[in-house]
């Protein structure tokens, strides 16, 4: 098991894999499947200061190795996150649990994350400024250097436990936007959120997706999603958390070699929920065939 | 929830584009009509949820209508080949609220999870009857083996080249205890309007995971948010809300 450990912003990890926010809820319908505690950590649904309905349906097209997702953060809001759902998680899942905030507002931002600071079962705070499929904030902080490093200011006043900002990819320089986050005092970068995309149905000859454009996620973006972890590795010396397509323990390897400390796996836990518990049953015999004693030695290898 | 390989037995046309597909596998996770399977298919990233239509011991039954690249690669698989299924998904139809004479309503491939249900409240003792919309003559199918399972039988086609012409609203029986629905939003629709009873609607929709993950389903109903896929596809009359 050891060889599998990482240190993940002070919070010693079993393995590197952590299911990615909005695709693993609050941990429940997978708790059900299996153990969930083989996990590194999870990434719960993205939380919001209020309740959200999110988008109308539909909200999910096939892509070609992938999917679409145009969900719009549909979330119970902070206090009953707090007050039900992870009263609810620490009967299932003894670890500390990586909380994602979004929000509309700098100001939001802070509240909802100074809630989730007094949590003990929140270890990091994954604070996502690139969710493509709202229109009144969202990805908009993490397209601007200045904005994201006000959000990353105003979240790292409000908490002690550490702060990982979460990066879109649709974006011209990406290592800007997470350099400007470092300056700011961010503890940590994930990426990639989901690339901007659009399907149109033939038949009716109109968008798929009620909200239009949805998210792009699926193997189909993991050498864009590497290429930009490698980029944001090199560009900053805050550890990284990359995510993007991946689903099998290669991946695994293959995003901590372009310099991730931790990596987090989407939308393959949608096609098949137990593809996090697999992952990680496969990671030894991968590292066996390629010569890796221990994963946490290989972050960073081809950089 | 359970994840089964089940190998292929029969896999039929039984109209121009509606087929039927005939599995064997653990069937142990599946516990009411109205619940549905996702399938793993070949080259598609996301699964494609069909309803349960029957099952009996490892034998499940399925029928689908091809719509799009998933079905028409279910249309041509052969028995012998195997298919990998999320099972047991979905909260199925409440069966006690049926009582003595339930009345079942289908639309096109709306009718097939009607059929374990009439099976099931037949066993029970229920004096079912079932209505079954169409478009024409060409697109009936289970006509014949609803009535066989002992129930009363009408059915409508919209162009009426087959039983009378109109929709399953036009051939209500005078009353019921309880009615269960599915078919297209508009049926659906038509039967909360026509139908003064109590009753459960079994909805369709574009899901992600299908087991209440991601959040891709959801709508908003009197008793809260529910996934389409989790907390449905059967909503309660009363918990509906329309968006138009």
């Amino acid at each position: 098991m050891d060889r599998l450990s990482v240190n993940l912003l002070g919070i010693e990890l079993d393995n590197p894999v952590i299911p990615a926010s909005g695709t693993f809820g609050y941990g429940r319908e997978f708790a059900e499947l299996y153990d969930i505690n083989c996990l590194g950590t999870f990434s719960f649904k993205g939380t919001t200061l209020r309740p959200r309905l999110g988008n109308p349906l539909p909200r999910i097209a096939e892509a070609p190795a992938g999917m679409l997702n145009a969900v719009g953060l549909q979330n119970p809001g902070v206090d009953r996150v707090i007050s039900e759902e992870l009263p609810r998680l620490k009967t299932v899942f003894r670890k500390p649990v990586m909380a994602n905030v979004s929000g509309f507002s700098v100001e939001e931002y802070a509240e909802t994350c100074a809630r989730l600071d007094a949590c003990d079962q929140v270890g990091w705070l994954e604070v996502n400024i690139s969710c493509p499929n709202v229109h009144d904030g969202g990805m908009s902080f993490g397209t601007d250097p200045a904005m994201a490093a006000r959000v990353t200011k105003a979240v790292k006043a409000v908490t002690t436990k550490p702060v990982i900002m979460k990066l879109s990819p649709n974006v011209t320089d990406i290592a800007a936007i997470a350099a400007a986050c470092q300056e700011a005092g961010a503890d940590g970068i994930s990426l990639i959120n989901t690339l901007m995309g659009l399907r149109i149905s033939l038949k009716s000859r109109r968008p798929v997706l009620a909200n239009v454009t949805g998210g792009l996620s699926g193997p189909a973006v993991f050498p864009v999603a590497l290429r930009m972890v490698y980029q944001v590795a090199k560009a900053v010396k805050i550890p990284v958390v990359g995510m993007g397509g991946v689903s099998s323990a290669e991946d695994v390897v293959e995003m901590m070699l372009a310099g991730a400390t931790a990596v987090e796996v989407g939308a393959a836990n949608l096609a098949d929920p137990f593809a996090c518990m697999k992952i990680i049953g496969d990671l030894p015999a991968v590292m066996d065939r390629y010569g890796i004693d221990n994963l946490r030695d290989i972050i960073g290898g081809a950089l | 929830m359970k994840q089964v390989i089940y190998t292929i037995l029969e896999n039929e046309p039984l109209t121009a584009d509606v087929c039927r597909m005939v599995l064997a596998g653990d069937n142990s996770a599946i516990t009411a009509p109205g619940q549905f399977v996702n399938l793993k298919l070949d080259g598609l990233f996301l699964r494609r949820p069909i309803s349960v239509c029957d099952l009996e011991g490892d034998r499940l039954t399925l029928i689908y209508k091809v719509v799009g690249r998933g079905t028409a690669q279910m249309r041509d698989m052969t028995p012998g080949q195997t298919l990998d299924a999320l099972t047991g998904l979905g909260n199925g139809y409440d069966l006690s609220l049926a009582g003595n004479r339930p009345l079942l309503l289908g639309g096109g491939v709306g009718a097939p999870p009607l059929y374990w249900l009439a099976k099931k409240l037949i066993a029970r003792g229920a004096a079912v009857a079932v209505r079954l919309g169409f478009n024409a003559a060409g697109d009936v199918f289970y006509e014949d083996e609803f009535r066989a399972l002992g129930a009363e039988v009408r059915v409508a086609t919209a162009d009426g080249s087959h039983g009378e012409k109109g929709f399953v609203t036009d051939i209500l029986p005078d009353a019921c205890t309880h009615y269960f629905a599915c078919g297209p939003e508009p049926m659906l629709k038509a039967v909360y309007r026509a139908v003064p009873s109590d009753g459960q609607l079994s909805f369709e929709a574009r899901m992600g995971c299908g087991f209440g993950a991601c959040m891709g389903c959801t709508c908003e109903t009197i008793t809260g948010y529910k996934r389409i896929c989790r907390d449905g596809p059967v909503l309660r009359k009363g918990e509906i809300l329309w968006t138009d």
